[in-house]
């Protein structure tokens, strides 16, 4: 009875594919479909996916949400999963230890990349880890003295789910606010400091809307006052020029698939000199000077390495690239359309992202409409709540205006066509919904919609 | 054994997982992206006409605003109407659904329209179901606006013959 269920479930399972995506890797995007034949091409290249019919593979402009891995780093990674597949702590074998020579050498590269010491990183399987690692293990280790923590509105959901979590413990956190262009408030940080701040925990670049924070004046306050400086940079290293030294950096949590590495593997650098302690979040055999027990993913490690190496030659070209086209995007939308805001400062800001909010316009429905382009919104709709993202609302933008927002990520491999086209059907998608706006209709007639009471429901 | 059926139902079930964005099984039905793609009845009608009758419902800050226009008949039937939304995509189908199903209807018949059945039509997951109450309303305060025109008008034409 038993086993004709089972065969049954088998049978059903193996029958049904997963999302009708067919196997064939499609590797035109629109741009690609747009240039050839229409009229054959959509029959043959044409994907449909939850219920959604598109001429090709979306165009990828979502490049803070992951990276595509750079064929370098692929190579590189390749190459030692084949033939470097030793544990590296394994210390009686030449397989053990040529794996421990490849992390080695991985992390001699990541450390250039930061100006830090090798001795001071250590490998986690991400930012996520390693903002947890740091946050809540440095306050355990102190908790007898230090029982406060800071840290702002804007920062990532992990670092502020792991402070919500210390509160639950007992600690005491403050959250500063930050001003409309999304930098911190350095006054409010230096009054906020106490006696017993065991930490600060400040991100460099934001990964919703790219500003760049204040960081060598914030390292600044906090060595006056002797506290540790954490920092998220994962969306900074290899994008901007990161120095520990210079920001007087205790902690700094760094994540490969944000540079063009591989997911699943980030690093934690953990200062020596002086020196910075920490409770573990993973006990074990004592790997990672006891900072992080568990064989360490070789392949993966490699890879970091490789794309930290890459990221610290190319900096230079990969900005003035994104540069290039994030102003090409801004100026192709701003000649054909009125109503746009940039959310977030438009000075302190890393090029590669640009959170663009269009008036009278809401996210959910424009992200629908523009399916050929992947990016991501900060829209209520797109979350599980009815809210708008929290960071939007710490910039203290008007409510309906949070709704809009969408984010576009530029990366090394997008290319002037894809901009062109997203300049295109942003466009498009923005003038059929202001047509079937109530909002742009009252705007055109000229009332005053703030001053208006709407009827809740 | 067991361990057999429990993976294969989960891989089953792989295609039902948790969206990242945390919504479980995301699906637009095909209804919705047609009434998006194509909305029906887009526009607005003059509101100061005296046969039209205007529901404005929602509220920006809630990301869902929806502006529903009637042109009504003397004998009470709804000849035209028009639409427009500020909201995501299935506001706007609710929307579009609502002004097309209720041309044609009298302005009574039209008021029974319920959000159940907007909701079901499109296929809207539990998240969206405000989305369809939104319609609901907009049809009731269309109505009622019109109600209110016609018996401003009446008393005014009443007045008048007072006067006379």
């Amino acid at each position: 009875m038993a086993s004709k269920v089972i065969s049954s479930t088998i049978r059903r399972a193996l029958s049904k594919p997963h999302g009708a995506v067919s196997r064939r890797h499609h590797l035109s995007t629109v741009a690609a479909a747009a240039a050839a034949d229409t009229s054959t091409a959509y029959e043959d290249e044409s994907i449909l996916m939850k219920g959604v019919r598109i001429s090709g593979r979306p165009l990828y402009l979502d490049m803070q949400a992951t990276t595509p891995i750079d064929p370098r780093v692929f190579d590189a990674m390749n190459d030692s999963g084949i033939n470097e597949y030793g544990n590296p702590h394994s210390r009686t074998h030449l397989y053990g230890w040529e794996a421990e020579n490849a992390v080695e050498v991985a992390r001699i590269q990541v450390a250039k990349l930061i100006g830090a010491s090798p001795k001071e990183i250590i490998f986690m399987s991400g930012a996520t880890e390693a903002n947890n690692t740091a946050v809540k293990g440095v306050m355990h280790f102190y908790r007898d003295t230090k029982k406060h923590v800071i840290t702002t509105q804007t920062e990532h959901k992990c670092v502020l789910d792991s402070c919500r979590h210390l509160q639950q413990e007992g600690f005491e956190v403050t959250y500063l606010p930050v001003k409309t262009d999304g930098l911190v408030d350095l006054e409010m940080l230096r009054e906020a400091i106490r006696p017993d701040t065991g930490l600060v925990s400040i991100m460099a670049v934001n990964n919703e809307i790219g500003v760049i924070q204040p960081m060598e004046e914030i390292g600044m306050i906090c060595k006056e006052h002797n506290v540790p400086f954490h920092t998220d940079a994962a969306q900074a290293i290899g994008k901007i020029p990161v120095d520990v030294k210079k920001w007087n950096i205790a902690l700094m949590s760094m994540s490969g698939h944000k540079i063009y590495g591989p997911k699943g593997v980030g690093a934690l650098f953990v200062r020596r000199r002086p020196r910075i302690r920490l409770e573990p979040l993973m006990n074990g055999g004592g790997q990672e000077r006891g900072l992080r027990s568990g064989t360490a993913s070789t392949q993966q490690i490699l890879g970091f390495g490789a794309a930290c190496e890459l990221a610290m030659r190319e900096m230079e070209y990969d900005e003035k690239w994104i540069k290039g086209l994030q102003e090409r995007l801004l100026n192709g939308v701003r000649e054909k359309l009125d109503g746009v805001v940039v959310n977030g400062s438009m000075e302190s800001r890393y090029s590669g992202n640009l959170n663009l909010s269009f008036a009278y316009v809401e996210g959910e429905s424009l992200l629908m409409g523009l399916k050929e382009v992947a990016v991501s919104s900060g829209s209520a709709c797109t979350s599980a709540s009815l809210e708008p993202s929290y960071v939007l609302r710490a910039l203290g933008v008007d409510e309906d205006m949070a709704h809009t927002s969408i984010r576009f990520g530029i990366g090394r491999f997008t290319t002037k066509e894809e901009i062109d086209k997203a300049v295109e059907l942003t466009v498009r998608q923005v003038v059929k919904l202001r047509e079937m706006s109530p909002l742009y209709e009252m705007v055109k007639e000229g009332i005053d919609i703030k001053n208006i009471q709407w009827s809740q429901h | 054994m067991m361990m057999m059926l429990r993976q294969t139902t989960r891989k089953a079930c792989l295609g039902l997982r948790a969206s990242p964005l945390g919504l479980g099984r995301r699906l637009y039905h095909e209804n919705v992206i047609d009434h998006f793609e194509n909305p029906r009845n887009v526009g607005s009608f003059n509101r100061n006409d005296p046969d039209v009758g205007t529901g404005l419902v929602g509220a920006p800050s809630c990301g869902d605003l929806m502006s529903l226009q009637i042109k009504v008949d003397d004998s009470g039937q709804i000849i035209d109407t028009r639409f427009k939304t500020f909201g995501c995509g299935s506001a706007i189908a609710s929307s579009s659904v609502a002004s097309e199903w209720i041309k044609g209807k009298t302005i009574e018949e039209s008021l029974t329209i319920k959000n159940a059945e907007i909701a079901k039509h499109l296929r809207l997951p539990p998240v969206k179901l405000h989305c369809s109450m939104l319609a609901e309303d907009a049809i009731k305060s269309a109505v009622r606006d019109y109600k209110e025109k016609r018996a401003k008008a009446n008393a005014a034409a009443e007045e008048e013959t007072v006067e006379a």
